[in-house]
């Protein structure tokens, strides 16, 4: 099955929350596992690894996309924000405020990937209306079902944002 | 889960030579598939040729003989934004938007679209047997959780269903895929693109071995003025269709000029039928018109134990996306399908 039992690393050149770093990566190693393995960053959360609950959303080159189904070694000179490079306890995104704001979390485990995800759908400027954000939200799955204050707190800075 | 090599090609001449190195070699653009089918021991690839360093692959524009040329390499969301696909070709945009979430649409490619592997639970679970994945080890889906299942054009060996919403358009509009390979550059209409099992359910599409994608040709009528695409699924969103429809219609003085009518989650292909679309020509645009274009459409549908159901669906969805299709600007994506 395997021809390449060792293939050899290969090195990447990653921006990640405006700090440079070189790693030196497997071609099989996902860009969720170098950014919590290999750099610590451990926001960012591992849920299904299958790209099927958003909670490893991250915003590469501007886009939001999963963590999980992105090779490291595909990545090579990208500029990556994480949960680490939105805010800080002293300084919260509004993003954030709004959230502990609308109570729209419960344990917590999908908010690094949907606050990612609802940065980036922000900018983006394609939902207009509740509905649509809630569509473009989907990708984002919350078992605690906080998935209406999630929205609402989304609401609520696209709406100041105007 | 195997090791694997990664290489990566900046013309498209480099990357046929990497593909042809090795049987198991395979591009790779978006991966968004393709990764997760390697999760989940269901490829073995031996290298990942990542064609995205090939810029002859990008791009959106018009075509001298007025269709558009969308890039293999342009992600799905890129092309749903763009403004000559919002503009020309909304029913493509609707489509792309209907399928997956926005972070998958931002790395999946249009390449890649078509390429995509069924989501049948049998073929992904390589611990069971699958003709697809090991020929000749037998079809648990006929017997099983067929509920996603194919009720048109199947075989002994395969009920699997193609899974794209956005090839359903492409199927619509007539687009043609333009790909190279190693014996030179050719066009495959996109009624000739996709295949149906047969006894080779391991092959889902006419692509020959190491052949690339290059671009998908849109011919210039886009329907933009009346068109529709009703996706019916199990939730509202990401989730894949039970039965989709995509329509295309010209309407003049009252009465149907020309009819386009795909539909997804039913077969190992986007299902047209050109005779159920003549049919309508010189007809108002009625639930009757439509009506008898589905019962022609589903002529020799068979379903499952789980996915009969889908029979009358299709039926249903094509009549009230027919009349959907009079009133595009009640479709937006998000939204309840009305009426």
């Amino acid at each position: 099955m395997s021809n390449n039992p060792q293939p050899p690393p290969r090195t990447v050149a990653l921006t990640v929350n405006g700090e440079k770093f070189q790693l030196s990566v497997r071609p099989w190693v996902s860009l969720l596992d170098a950014l919590r393995q290999r750099l610590d960053l451990t926001g960012t959360k591992k849920g299904c690894d299958h790209g099927q609950c958003g909670a490893c959303t991250i915003i590469c080159d501007g886009e939001r996309v999963l963590s999980c189904l992105t090779l490291a070694v595909m990545k090579d000179g990208s500029d990556i924000t994480t949960i680490e490079g939105i805010g800080t306890p002293d300084n919260l995104h509004p993003l954030q405020e709004a959230f502990v704001k609308h109570d729209a979390f419960q344990c917590g485990y999908c908010t690094p990937g949907q606050i990612c995800s609802g940065v980036a759908l922000l900018a983006e400027g394609h939902a207009h209306t509740r509905e649509e954000v809630s569509e473009q939200m989907s990708g984002n799955l919350c078992r605690c079902g906080a998935n209406p204050n999630i929205i609402d707190a989304i609401m609520e800075v696209k709406n100041n944002a105007l | 889960m195997n090791s694997f090599d990664y290489t990566r090609a900046t013309d498209t001449t480099t990357a046929l030579r990497f593909a042809a190195d090795h049987p198991a070699n395979q591009y790779v653009a978006g991966g968004t598939n393709l990764i997760d089918l390697w999760k989940y021991d269901l490829t073995h690839p031996n290298m990942l040729v990542d064609i995205n360093g090939i810029p002859g692959l990008k791009g959106i524009h018009e075509t001298p003989g007025g269709g558009l040329h969308l890039g293999a390499l342009v992600s799905n969301s890129d092309t749903a934004h763009h403004p000559l696909v919002k503009a020309r070709y909304p029913l493509l945009s609707r489509t792309i938007l209907a399928g997956a979430t926005t972070q998958i649409r931002n790395s999946a490619t249009n390449g890649g679209n078509l390429l995509q592997r069924t989501r049948c639970h049998y073929f992904y679970d390589a611990a069971v047997p699958c003709n697809k994945r090991v020929p000749g080890s037998g079809c648990p889906a006929r017997t099983g959780h067929n509920r996603l299942n194919a009720i048109l054009g199947h075989s002994e060996s395969c009920i699997a269903v193609f899974p794209s919403d956005m090839c359903v358009a492409l199927a619509a509009l007539e687009a043609v895929v333009h790909v190279t390979g190693p014996t030179g550059d050719r066009t495959i209409a996109f009624a000739d693109f996709h295949r149906l099992p047969g006894d080779r359910p391991e092959f889902d599409n006419n692509l020959r071995p190491d052949e690339l994608i290059t671009a998908i040709e849109l011919p210039p009528e886009g329907y933009a003025t009346n068109h529709s695409y009703l996706k019916l699924r199990d939730r509202n969103s990401y989730a894949f269709a039970l039965v989709s429809v995509a329509t295309g219609l010209v309407l003049e003085g009252g009465k149907i000029a020309r009819a386009r009518i795909a539909l997804g989650g039913v077969a190992h292909v986007p299902w047209r039928v050109p005779e159920a679309e003549a049919l309508l020509i010189g007809r108002a645009p009625t639930s009757e018109s439509f009506a008898l274009a589905a019962e022609r459409i589903l002529d020799g549908a068979v379903g499952f134990e789980h996915n009969t159901f889908k029979i009358e669906s299709a039926r249903r969805a094509i009549v009230r996306n027919g009349m959907m299709a009079l009133d595009p600007s009640s479709q937006r994506p998000g939204a309840q399908p009305s009426l």
